[in-house]
């Protein structure tokens, strides 16, 4: 079969990895890079699971052909710790306001809520659920995973707003 | 791991097409939201793919010299409803891709995979019927220049001959000026899920603002094929803007179509959903071209 070589920004560092041209994104992020918080779900983009920002934007890593990453910025949950492997204000906001119970489709969702915690116009309940409805979740019945968005947005907000001031 | 046997990746329109001479059996593969999805349920096992995907000359909206707005087939649905043309000319080809999917599925979609699918569902298909999109196709002859109005031919069959790649959809300035449309999607969920039925209603009205110039509707899933409300819409030229128009239009618009029953939904409720939407999407349409029903 052909192999292809693909270099792309991962969480920020450049990697290059030996594909096969089969392989989907979700394929080489787990098998070739080991990242493991990308879930095959359904495998056909419909519960989101598999969600990964590419160029900052959600995209379904199941329905996205590996060699189309060549030159792309990709971020996985694996991207938002810090450096010393402290989690992100959002995905303590997902424990914090119990948004997540078996956890499967933690990470999908935690990467569909960043454009929406990084956007400058706030949006309300319904329309962080408009932006969340790429992602199925069968435990917590979305309430408490659209609480930890909000609550997040609003952080940011607030972090926004000190930060021009001073 | 997709089930596909080659993959061609080609550098430019020129290449795609002649790969495609080359390999006439290979499928081109866009954003692959439908492909990816046939080869995971085995039903394209061991096809053959060109990836136009990179081909960033396919992607983008502009306007042309003459006023049409150009839209090349590979711009995604999220680009075609954030971008200010669509947004300020014919908002509503943005609102009804809007009700795609989910986010994840209108950043891969595109418009082009969305037409050249030939299905009766595609949100986009009404509101470029609806806005008599005309297509360009290229193959290594030449450019053939197609209406959107003869493109489909049966469910899932549009007129794209064997080395033919849609390059380019058009919506000529007569066709969206002083032109406001209204699209509705019925379906069960608000997200993630295929139309019972889509209407999309645009209207020009007279400089007086009390009478129709120009009428068109356009359904996806009242009839196998995305279709225009044709004979409805030339009787309704010239008529005076009231509620007489608005229960004339949504009674006779049966006329012009033909759906069936299926799991999603029966005939009878389709036939009853094709008033009620054309009746909904006809009062938005007309309130947004300025005009003004029983005075109010």
């Amino acid at each position: 079969m052909a192999t292809k070589t693909v270099t792309c920004t991962v969480n920020g560092k450049e990697r290059s990895y030996e594909i096969d041209v089969r392989s989907s994104l979700s394929d080489m992020l787990r098998g070739n890079a080991g990242l493991q918080s990308i879930k095959h779900g359904c495998d056909v983009g419909e519960c989101g699971a598999c969600t990964v920002l590419i160029n900052g934007q959600p995209f379904n890593s199941c329905i996205y052909l590996a060699v189309w990453a060549q030159g792309k910025e990709i971020l996985t949950l694996e991207g938002l710790s810090d450096p010393k492997g402290a989690i992100s204000d959002i995905q303590q906001a997902f424990i914090d306001e119990g948004a997540v119970q078996c956890g499967f489709c933690t990470p999908g969702f935690i990467m569909s809520s960043i454009p929406i915690i990084e956007s400058e116009t706030p949006m309300d309940r319904s329309e962080i659920k408009r932006q969340i409805s790429g992602n199925l979740c069968r435990c917590t019945g979305y309430e408490k995973i659209v609480d930890a968005i909000e609550k997040t947005q609003k952080k940011r907000i607030e972090e926004r707003k000190q930060h021009t001031a001073n | 791991m997709y089930d596909f046997h080659d993959l061609y990746e080609p550098n430019s329109v020129q290449e795609a097409l002649q790969y495609k001479k080359q390999y006439p059996q290979a499928l081109f593969l866009a954003g692959g939201s439908d492909i990816f999805i046939k080869l995971r349920e085995g039903k394209l096992s061991g096809c053959d793919l060109i990836s136009i995907f990179a081909l960033d000359e396919l992607r983008g909206i502009c306007m042309e010299d003459d006023g049409s707005i150009l839209i090349r087939p590979l711009t995604s649905f999220t680009e075609v409803a954030m971008h200010p043309l669509i947004k300020k000319h014919i908002p509503v080809l943005g609102e009804a891709v809007e009700q795609i999917g989910g986010p994840q599925i209108r950043n891969i979609g595109t418009i082009g995979g969305n037409i050249c699918n030939g299905v009766t569902s595609a949100d986009s298909a009404s509101t470029l019927k609806a806005y008599d999109a005309v297509l360009e196709l290229t193959s290594l002859e030449g450019i053939r220049i197609l209406p959107y109005a003869a493109f489909n031919i049966s469910p899932g069959k549009v007129d794209l001959r064997p080395q033919e790649l849609l390059t380019g959809i058009r919506i000529p300035k007569a066709s969206w000026e002083h032109t406001y449309g209204h699209y509705i999607k019925y379906a069960m969920r608000k997200a993630m899920d295929i139309a019972t039925l889509g209407c999309s209603v645009n209207v020009r009205l007279a400089q007086d603002k009390q009478h129709v110039d120009r009428l068109r509707i356009a359904f996806g899933v009242a009839a196998p094929i995305p279709v225009r409300a044709v004979s409805v819409e030339s009787k309704a030229s010239g008529m005076k803007v009231d509620e007489q128009l608005i229960s004339f239009v949504s009674k006779n618009v049966l006329e012009d179509v033909m759906p069936r029953s299926s799991w999603r939904a029966s005939k009878e409720f389709r036939l009853h959903l094709i008033q009620e939407m054309t009746r909904r999407a006809l009062i938005a349409a007309i309130e947004k071209a300025g005009g003004k029903l029983n005075g109010n």
